[in-house]
């Protein structure tokens, strides 16, 4: 189908951003890589009155390395940072192979994958797993929002409608850590996705409720990777679905889990 | 509302007056009457609409024109020059990579893009990358053989240019 008719509006900075997004109201969007948002208006799933392209700003692209902190602009395609040499932050080029497929890539962004919420969404499992922080930038300046309390169920943030992703940083390295997941066919968004990090002992789920899941280390006390992997599958209260049983979707978790302990060992 | 976009597709520029929700693909088929791209789905799933922005593979139907003034858009017209089929096309010819064809310039573009970055694929990443979009006719292995062997007559010639120069 064809998307409704809309306004175009086209941001050369971010507070001129801020600024159309403040003064255009509730029916005003942001679009960047346009891969969820497009999709969505073509199938009138979304009309707004008025759309802000953020594309055009300049500096919101990019990925800067300080001292042991990577922070990586709303704007930069995930193809950028699957081609990045990244170092002890390789787990985030590795996970990109997942989202999506090459054309997607190239155009879909971070921040818009973070405010887009998706609770299978590599990047918000990433950025929960890695204790991100968000930063925004709103009508009162700019705030961080720590990735755990931004996401508050399936495509619901803690952004307000007038305020703008600008990075995403993440505060240290992770050199032991791991994202795997499961689909019926390949680039498709995770039937289950499991992200681990040896280094702070976090397991993060993706598929098994409304936003990623973390799962609590009193529930994964065993000492073998099996063991651990199926406390956590066990720890989780899952309904069946249609299509897919609860049964099921726990085995994904405790493969996914194995899996992703012995990918992160690996490095 | 009309907006005014100029936009460059194969090395021409082009000004057009468009509502602002009109996508690339509805451009470039309906404005500029370029219909070698196809458009299926409208939601970025089939890549029949698969063209080039800034050489990078991108799906034309998830792309808002006014999105992509002073880029540089190459569709499926730009491959064959003085109506002689490019080396790539050759290749999907000669491989039988295509029997409808709907999907055939979805797929060129695919793989012009992705081998203009990576001249040296291995037949896995060939696979992976040819996965982004649908065929329904071929079962694809034809497809990749006909990449895989484009990017070997590609590196082959390369190779005879650089020891023809050192000799
Ligand atoms: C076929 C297909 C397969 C896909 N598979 C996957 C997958 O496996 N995993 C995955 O994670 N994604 C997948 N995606 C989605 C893709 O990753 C998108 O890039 C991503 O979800 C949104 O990023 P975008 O830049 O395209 O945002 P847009 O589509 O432009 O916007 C999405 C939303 O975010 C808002 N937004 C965008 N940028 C900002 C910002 N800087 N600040 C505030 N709000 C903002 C918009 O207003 C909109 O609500 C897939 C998409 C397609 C079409
Ligand atoms: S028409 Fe664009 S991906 Fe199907
Ligand atoms: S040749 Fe018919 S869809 Fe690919």
């Amino acid at each position: 189908m064809k998307p409704a008719a809309f306004e175009y509006h086209r941001a050369r900075s971010v507070s001129g951003a801020v600024g159309l997004l403040t003064e255009l109201g509730d029916e005003a969007k942001i679009v960047a890589g346009g891969q969820s948002l497009v999709a969505m208006m073509n199938f009138r799933l979304a009309r707004p009155e008025h759309l802000v392209d953020i594309t055009h700003i300049d500096g919101l692209a990019g990925i800067r390395r300080e001292g042991d902190t990577l922070r990586i602009g709303a704007l930069t395609t995930h193809r950028a940072v699957e081609k990045a040499d990244l170092g002890d932050f390789a787990v985030l080029s590795r996970a990109m192979r997942w989202v999506g497929h090459l054309p997607i890539r190239t155009r879909g962004t971070v921040g818009g994958s973070i405010a887009h919420a998706d609770a299978t969404a590599e990047w918000c499992l990433l950025a929960v797993l890695l204790e991100a922080r968000i930063l925004v930038e709103g009508p009162s300046g700019r705030r961080e929002i720590s990735a755990e309390e931004f996401f508050l169920g399936p495509f619901t943030t803690a952004l307000e409608p007038d305020e703008l992703i600008v990075e995403l940083v993440f505060p240290r390295p992770a050199p032991r850590a791991a994202l795997t997941e499961y689909a019926d066919r390949k680039g498709d968004f995770a039937l289950v996705a499991a992200a681990v990090d040896l280094d702070t002992d976090r397991i993060v789920l993706g598929g098994v409720g409304p936003v990623p899941a973390v799962v609590r280390g009193e529930s994964y006390t065993g000492t073998t990777v099996r063991a651990r992997a199926a406390a956590a599958a066990d720890s989780l209260e899952l309904r069946d679905e249609p299509g897919i049983s609860a049964h099921y979707r726990r085995g994904l978790v405790r493969t996914l889990v194995e899996r992703a302990y012995e990918e992160a060992a690996r490095g | 509302m009309i907006q005014l976009v100029e936009l460059s597709v194969n090395g021409e520029r082009h000004d057009l007056a468009i509502e602002p929700r009109r996508t690339l693909v509805d451009v470039l088929r309906h404005d500029l009457g370029l219909t070698g791209t196809h458009v299926g789905c409208e939601h970025g799933i089939c890549g029949a609409c698969t063209v080039l922005v800034d050489g990078a593979p991108a799906r034309a139907c998830l792309i808002f024109a006014a999105q992509v003034e002073g880029a540089e858009i190459r569709t499926v017209e730009s491959l064959s020059s003085d109506g002689e089929l490019n080396d790539l096309q050759r290749c999907f010819s000669e491989h039988h990579g295509l029997q409808c064809g709907f999907c055939t310039p979805g797929m060129l573009m695919l793989a012009e893009g992705y081998l203009a970055e990576e001249p040296e694929p291995t037949t896995e990443e060939i696979r992976e990358v040819v996965a982004s979009n649908l065929c329904r006719c071929t079962g694809y292995q034809t497809i990749v053989e006909a990449i895989d062997d484009c990017a070997a007559r590609r590196r082959a010639a390369l190779q005879d240019r650089l020891d023809r120069r050192a000799s």
